[in-house]
């Protein structure tokens, strides 16, 4: 039971890790809307796209690590709600096409017409996907997506007040943990202005975010009145406590300019309403169908909970070097801004014909022979041993050609 | 444990067939990204690492303006990755319910996979200022490996549903599943790995050439173009004949694993002895038109035998037979076009090394300015053979496609409206790349090119 329960664990850790990361990213694209104009609007906007710059890829892999573990260890489920809930996860995908492409459109623009072009799509998108991705969560909960394949209502599954609920409060936390992240951000940059501009922001947004929740109770208790009795009880009841007080201090620790535990806070706040519904709802998944129902095979999830636990030991060294990196100012422009500075050991044309290497006769023999050894060991022969020496010794002669070729031919063309 | 017996049953489904041209365009908008993700880093760090080397800036300030390129690509390889995940479930959502907990675990591993390349993407692209040289250059480093790790991964998926093994079916449910022998332990997923693989290499080598060939048909053609055509021009060249060698290879997989796919690929209606093999023409009737036949190659070329039997589409009900001339001309469009870039690097690397120097002709220079896009067609072409050879099954011999497919309404809305989205992010794309080879060289000492007044980003 815990091995079919776990990987279910690793699904909800990574999605609040989305709505946490690439919500924040959502919440930067929608600010851009709203960010005024004349100058100081656009010193609000450009601080929202240099701040996510070098994390955002990151940030959206969430979202895929979610879907896979998910189709990986609980197939039926994945299939039921993909197929029932067709209309807002297209819309969801159409939004992050939008949004990814305007981000990568942002960086070549040069005028600031062009860049506020680009920022109304960017923040279309923005708005979008997570009210979309919302509504799909929302409909899940409210039990609107049976098991089948497209078995519940194409719009109607979706469209509920349940559903629409959650969808605007995924956007409204979006913005939220957005301005508090970018006031933090403007702050650490000692740039007052926009540090204040954002900070009114995450005051609002989390405002709305904290009534939208609790309407959301109300809505429960009307609409889905089983997953209204069971959040109020045990497990789910305490998180979802916790959640409500992570919640109002996240909110007082920005009133108070602390926006560095201000964002853990809130962090927690989301973490304990994914746990809610988690505890309030296990072990069932959709109307009939279970964890242990939906689970894959004994092997499959041995092997996604091994692939989970050693990829996570490679990934999250790596996230932390990232976030290391941007933190500390290491990371700047694409590319690398301005005149390209002398590196390390200068040196010039003459130079690099000075250090031409000479003609490497040695190596061009070799690429041969490893070409003649592929073609036999390949093509000639059938067994499989021999299709892996083949395969290698044709890889050979590319890197030894390539060696042989390149460095000689870069050195003469001056 | 209650059983659940097959949860999602097939459902009709009116536009099976644009469900499966949705699926086919978002993956042929998906591939040719992929391939900028396979092979362009490591071009970019030869770069850099040449110029570590020797010190001469122009190999800097090439890897710099690379690595802007591979980071705007890589982010839209993103999005279109996404959706193509997306369809998994939104199209095809009894296939993933049904098979997920076989191949799910190689989407699993490639996220994994996916991560670490955005995480070094974003290290490396955005380092160059302030990370020391070294440890700028070693950043670098694991965006190669992933490139290869989620080609890996992706390809064990396809090769799967190709040739599928690892599971057993009892009543519509996978039972004895053993995720990493049905991935990795499947005898079509090297040959059709290392074939993907050095087609990422041909199509950035030729493209980037071709780009630079450009810039030299317009009388741009400093040090700057000489050394960024190099370095991918030579990679093209050396990967195109070695990629005809792995074709053969494959070729002879698929002869002996899916023999049906071949029959398709090659229009041999009966199951023949020293079956002839025929170029061009058209399939009509069982048999092929205006095609030009050369006796006894097909069965020589697949199984290595004069006289070898090739089996024909006649050994199976038309019902499960593919869409025979779509899978041929596709087959022949990839064979044709990869045949005359290996000629092509051919003639190169003879120059090259013979006369020591970049052939002159100017419609080498031309020629190498349709190789790019011409690599692109090949290798779509390339999948159209393996996926619609593929068909009628989405699990070779398991499932169908149309057992697979939603039963939800609205596909053709989400078609038009995929294309019309497609159709502006490629605009967006071509607008960038034109902003990013505009943008000035920072090149001292280096001539300027004639258009580098326009200021970009």
């Amino acid at each position: 039971m815990f091995l079919k329960a776990l990987p279910l664990a690793f699904v909800l850790a990574g999605l609040v890790l989305y709505i946490t990361l690439a919500g924040a990213d959502f919440g930067a694209g929608m600010w851009r809307l709203l960010s005024g104009g004349g100058a100081r609007g656009e010193r609000i906007r450009d601080h929202a796209h240099h701040s996510m710059g070098p994390v955002w890829e990151a940030n959206h892999v969430w979202l895929i690590f979610v879907i896979t573990v998910a189709w990986t260890a609980y197939p039926t489920f994945v299939g039921s709600v993909a197929s029932t809930l067709a209309v807002p996860f297209f819309i969801a995908a159409l939004g992050i096409i939008l949004r990814g492409a305007s981000y990568a459109l942002r960086s070549a623009a040069s005028s600031s017409r062009e860049s506020r072009m680009v920022d109304s799509a960017f923040a279309v998108g923005s708005l979008v996907t997570p009210f979309a991705l919302g509504t799909m969560a929302g409909a899940i909960a409210a039990e609107q997506v049976p098991v089948g394949n497209a078995a519940g209502g194409l719009f109607s599954s979706w469209t509920g007040a349940v559903p629409i609920l959650i969808g605007v409060l995924a956007v409204a936390f979006s913005a939220y943990l957005a301005a508090v992240y970018l006031a933090a951000d403007a702050a650490r940059h000692g740039d007052p202005e926009v540090e204040e501009a954002y900070r009114r922001r995450a005051l609002g947004a989390g405002a709305a975010a904290g009534a939208l929740a609790v309407a959301g109770l109300i809505v429960l208790h009307a609409d889905a009145h089983s997953l209204y009795t069971e959040l109020l009880h045990g497990a789910a009841l305490v998180v979802l406590i916790v959640s409500l007080v992570a919640g109002a201090v996240a909110l007082a620790l920005v009133a108070t300019r602390r926006f560095e535990p201000a964002r853990y806070v809130a962090a927690l706040a989301v973490a304990c309403v994914v746990a809610g519904w988690a505890f309030a709802r296990y072990p069932v998944l959709l109307p009939g169908l279970t964890v242990s129902q939906a689970a894959a095979p004994h092997d499959t999830l041995v092997a996604v909970v091994i692939a989970v636990l050693a990829g996570g030991a490679i990934l999250f060294p790596s996230l932390a070097l990232l976030f290391g990196l941007l933190l500390r100012g290491r990371l700047g422009e694409p590319g690398g801004a301005g005149a390209d500075a002398e590196p390390a050991g200068g040196g010039t044309v003459a130079a690099v014909l000075g250090r031409a290497p000479a003609s490497t006769p040695l190596q061009a023999r070799l690429a041969v022979a490893l070409l003649i050894v592929g073609v036999g060991f390949l093509n000639g022969a059938d067994a499989a041993w021999a299709h892996v020496i083949g395969v290698f010794a044709l890889f050979g002669f590319m890197v030894i050609g390539f060696a042989a070729i390149v460095p000689r031919a870069l050195a003469e063309d001056t | 444990m209650i059983t659940l017996a097959a949860a999602l049953m097939p459902a009709h489904q009116q536009y099976l067939l644009e469900a499966r041209q949705m699926q086919a365009l978002s993956f042929a908008v998906h591939i040719p990204l992929v391939c900028f993700g396979i092979a362009f880093p490591a071009m970019v760090l030869f770069a850099e690492w040449m110029g570590l080397r020797t010190g001469d800036p122009v190999y800097r300030t090439v890897a710099r303006r690379w690595s802007r390129i591979v980071l705007a690509l890589f982010a839209v390889g993103v999005i279109t990755g996404t959706i193509l995940s997306f369809e998994m479930g939104l199209l095809w959502p009894n296939f993933t319910a049904t098979f997920g907990s076989v191949f799910g675990l190689g989407f699993a591993i490639e996220g994994f996979s996916f991560f670490m390349e955005a995480i070094f993407i974003g290290i490396y692209a955005y380092g160059w200022d302030r990370l020391s040289p070294r440890l700028h250059f070693l950043s670098g480093i694991p965006i190669v490996i992933t490139g290869f790790t989620g080609s890996l991964t992706v390809i064990s998926v396809n090769a799967w549903m190709n040739h599928p093994g690892g599971f057993r079916l009892v009543g519509g449910k996978v039972v004895d599943v053993n995720p990493w022998s049905a991935l990795f332990g499947n005898s079509m997923l090297w040959s059709e790995l290392i074939h993907m693989y050095i087609a990422g290499y041909m199509v950035t080598g030729f493209t980037m050439a071709g780009v630079y060939a450009v810039c030299r048909l317009r009388g741009r053609w400093t040090r700057y173009e000489r050394v960024a055509m190099t370095i991918p021009l030579t990679i093209g060249a050396l990967a195109a004949p070695v990629q005809v060698l792995v074709g053969d290879w494959i070729a002879r997989v698929i002869a002996i694993q899916q023999p049906i796919k071949l029959a398709a690929i090659e229009g041999l209606a009966r199951t023949t002895r020293g079956a002839s093999e025929h170029v061009l023409g058209w399939y009509t009737n069982g048999q092929i038109k205006f095609g030009i036949g050369i006796p006894h190659l097909l069965s020589l070329l697949s199984f290595h035998s004069w006289n070898a039997k090739v089996t024909g589409l006649d050994t199976v009900p038309p019902a499960d037979r593919p869409p025979i001339n779509v899978t041929r001309l596709s087959f022949q469009t990839m064979v044709g076009i990869g045949t005359l870039l290996a000629a092509l690097g051919v003639v190169y690397l003879f120059v090259r090394i013979r006369r020591r120097s970049l052939p002159t002709w100017r419609w080498f220079y031309w020629a190498l300015v349709v190789s790019g896009p011409a690599a692109t067609v090949a290798l779509i072409a390339g999948w159209v053979t393996a996926e619609v050879g593929r068909q009628p099954w989405v699990v070779y011999h398991v499932m169908t496609t149309a057992q697979s497919v939603t039963g939800a309404g609205g596909i053709p809305v989400g078609y038009a409206a995929l294309v019309v989205t497609y159709l502006a992010v490629a605009g967006a794309v071509v607008w960038i790349l034109r902003r990013l080879a505009r943008a000035p060289l920072d090149l001292p000492g280096a001539d300027a090119p004639p258009d580098s007044t326009m200021q970009a980003a």
